[in-house]
């Protein structure tokens, strides 16, 4: 290796003095950036109180919630009065109006037993004492008196939470308990999300798939007035607990939503975008009037438009409709006005010279040159307002969007939740490959 | 394009100026024939779905199409000085003399900085809301980085990482806002961090996927330099990809903070604090000064966010032709 001498290191620094001498700009603007960024997180965590916001999270709830997405529980609760135990379903249980589920055993001596997770995780409840066991340990509680006690002088196991008058048994997924002198209340989680198909007031609830299936092929006609197929399938439609016909018929008005409105706003955008290029249409102040409506009406945004027009035309698809026709109006006016202002003008040229007339100037000069830019942006455009529009359709635009805010907020029916998120995602991911599809085929380009 | 092309089964070229123009023809009237199909398909699908949003709307577009600018007239007050004032939150005279309740019972919404200095509650909730929307641009683009490189085809460590990647970002992009902001919301209580993050991660999978396809297309000759002096891979990120893609980054983030002002706006309106959610109280309640100075409000910060950016993306650089995507 040779060793570089102070005359040529002189050399080379006046050969590239702008790699040696760089500009403060140059050499500290990244890093001056990266500092004012660090500086506005600190500031953003004093403005939004992180601390006090993240410890006053209740981050067990996380668990709860996504367990609930995909699991049911059912609630058996025993009611204790002198010498009776009786149980207690809750009215819309996923059991059914006439539930005996086997893991509720009544025992010879009249107590009850609770299987929560096989036999390591039950409840026993007798007239005076209630029976957990859990964790490899059994904890007697004492029922009889004015509060539960706990029977011996047991430490209370972390799973555990005594207050006044109930003691809270947690148990995992499996489920929990909460006992009081006079009831226990059992919460018993299972896997799956229950009466999906049928619900309970369905005379085809709780039955087996192949006796479905008989029954709507070949039996006897459950109600006389229509077959056992339409039967069949005015229960699925109108589930109770799912409400399939609803959901589908929303998430189609989503679907429906983003088409009209981003085919009506191309339909508005592609003439208006003609007068807006200032290489076609040679009216400056025409031209800056036309793009200014284009940012007016970006720049109000779907939300107000979306309220507007919920005012006008009351809750619905036509609402979302229109709020997205006026958005997808800025939006596409602006691109095709840009595509146009960046096209080719020798083709306009050539028809020019042939003396043909402006329109016919445009037909061949012009939209050859702009479809596939037209066709492209108008498809990318409406496959992200099926994305968009859920969100409008909370502030009752129409759509799935007010179903799932509405889910959400009685803080119950998270399993309703997922199987709308599930559905969305399919929807999405459909129109992401149709249209990816679509348009690698009309800009004659493979997709990436 | 020559007719050769459109026709790939014509082994050789046509022989006559007969079968040129037999070959032109046919492949007019075929072009004719898909763009008439695609049209009638679109005009079916088109009036089914107006049909379909009708029927399934409370009130029906003829019927209430005389009433369109109902509201508008509702909008403009008795006053124009009550837009001022509510904005600014002064007492209204309309108010004082009983003519109108909480309407014009302007002096509530005050935020006291220091002795009588007070904000309006509506710009301390603009500027909530421009916060969401920086925070979680912030947060999208810290994410998005690093994943674009993960998920870009001629970057990617392997194949794998990057196809799982790029499910990754799909996902986020495609899980509906509001079910991320309902679920946060149910954690953190309402407010803006819900909103934040949901609008977050949203944008880590918008600003991943523009992200990713920018170092697609970068020159990968100061990366085979990189390779041939045995650099790693993270320092061919660092010292070859970086400072290409860096201009493009930045102004795709910049674009997205545009964007995200908007979203935010929109999430406050289902229950995750700022402007948005004051603006849909005020139109349900009636108030129609407090709308008008609502809007008024929202579309400057608006026009003004957006000319800031657009100003800093011609610094930063230079006049570049972008799409306006989501």
């Amino acid at each position: 290796m040779s060793i570089i001498d102070a005359s040529r290191m002189q050399e080379i620094e006046a050969r590239y003095p702008e790699v040696l001498h760089r500009s403060f700009r140059q050499r500290f603007g990244a890093l001056t950036m990266f500092i004012g960024i660090v500086l506005y997180g600190i500031y953003a965590v004093w403005f939004f109180d992180l601390p006090k916001v993240i410890s006053e999270a209740r981050w067990e709830r996380v668990g709860i919630y996504l367990s609930e997405w995909v699991s049911y529980d059912v609630q058996p609760e025993f009611r204790i009065s002198g010498d009776k135990i009786t149980i207690k379903y809750p009215r819309f249980s996923p059991l059914g109006d006439n539930p005996h589920p086997d893991w509720v055993k009544t025992n010879p001596d009249g107590s009850m037993t609770v299987s929560v997770s096989g036999t390591s995780r039950t409840v026993t409840v007798t007239k005076t004492q209630a029976i957990v066991t859990a964790h490899g340990i059994t904890i007697p509680i004492d029922i009889a008196g004015d509060v539960p006690k706990i029977v011996g002088s047991a430490p209370v196991p972390s799973w555990m939470t005594v207050y006044d008058d109930n003691i809270l048994v947690n148990l995992g997924f499996a489920g929990d308990a909460s006992i009081s002198t006079d009831r226990v209340k059992i919460r018993k989680r299972f896997l799956g999300w229950a009466n999906f198909v049928f619900d309970t007031h369905s005379p085809f609830f709780d039955k087996p798939a192949s006796e479905v299936i008989g029954l709507i092929v070949s039996g006897p006609r459950l109600d006389p007035t229509q077959s056992n197929l339409s039967l069949a399938f005015d229960n699925v439609w109108n589930n109770g607990a799912w409400q399939h016909g609803d959901v589908w018929t929303k998430l189609f008005q989503t679907i429906v939503m983003a088409f009209l409105g981003t085919l009506l706003g191309s339909l508005a955008a592609f003439p208006l975008a003609f007068l807006a290029a200032r290489n076609i249409t040679p009216n400056r102040l025409l031209n800056q009037i036309l793009k200014r409506l284009f940012d007016f009406l970006r720049s109000v945004d779907m939300l107000i438009w979306a309220l507007f027009l919920t005012r006008a035309f009351g809750p619905g698809p036509l609402a979302g409709s229109g709020a997205i026709f006026l958005t997808e109006t800025g939006t596409l006016g602006k691109l095709y006005s840009e595509g146009l202002e960046n096209i080719d003008n020798k083709p306009r040229e050539g028809v020019k010279s042939t003396g043909s007339p402006t329109i016919l100037v445009h037909r061949y000069g012009i939209v050859p040159q702009i479809v596939p830019v037209i066709v492209s942006q108008t498809l990318y455009q409406w496959e992200s307002n099926v994305r968009g529009a859920t969100i409008i359709g909370a502030v009752g635009a129409g759509g799935i969007g007010l179903k799932l805010w509405e889910a959400m907020r009685t803080n119950s029916n998270w399993e309703n939740v997922a199987y709308m998120v599930l559905l969305i995602l399919i929807v999405v991911f459909l129109f992401d490959a149709a249209s990816n599809a679509l348009r690698s085929r009309l800009m004659g380009t493979r997709a990436k | 394009m020559t007719i050769a092309d459109t026709h790939p089964n014509m082994q050789s070229a046509p022989q006559s100026a007969k079968e040129i123009g037999d070959a032109w023809s046919k492949m007019v009237a075929k072009r004719r024939l898909y763009t008439g199909i695609g049209l009638v398909i679109l005009l079916v699908a088109f009036v089914g779905s107006v049909r379909f949003a009708d029927e399934n709307n409370a009130g029906h577009f003829f019927d209430r199409l005389p009433h369109l600018f109902d509201f508008l007239s509702w909008l403009i007050p008795k006053d124009w000085n009550d837009v001022y004032r509510a904005l600014f939150d002064l007492p209204s005279p309309n108010g004082a003399n009983g003519a109108g309740g909480e309407e014009f019972n302007f002096p509530l919404g005050r935020v006291y900085v220091w002795g009588d200095f007070y904000i309006p509650e509506y710009f301390e909730l603009m500027i909530i809301t421009i916060n969401v929307a920086l925070v979680s641009t912030i947060i999208g683009v810290v994410f998005a980085v690093p994943l674009s490189f993960f998920a870009a085809r001629n970057m990617s460590p392997s194949n794998p990482i990057r196809l799982v990647t790029k499910r990754i970002m799909e996902f986020l992009r495609a899980f509906p806002e509001i079910v991320i902001a309902g679920l946060f919301s149910a954690i953190l209580s309402i407010g803006p961090i819900a909103a934040i993050i949901a609008v977050g991660l949203h944008t880590i999978g918008a600003l991943g996927k523009l992200f990713y396809e920018v170092v697609e297309n970068i020159d990968m000759k100061p990366d085979e330099g990189m390779r041939a002096v045995g650099a790693s891979w993270s320092e061919r990120v660092r010292f070859a990809a970086l400072p290409q893609v860096l201009p493009n980054f930045m102004s795709y983030a910049l674009l997205r903070l545009e964007i995200n002002v908007r979203a935010s706006t929109i999430i406050g309106a289902v229950g995750g604090g700022g402007i948005g959610e004051e603006l849909k109280l005020a139109i349900s309640r009636g108030f129609g000064a407090k709308t008008l100075a609502l809007v008024l409000l929202l579309f400057l910060t608006i026009i003004a966010v957006d000319q800031f950016s657009a100003w800093l993306r011609r610094r930063l650089v230079g006049e570049h032709a972008f799409l306006l995507q989501h």
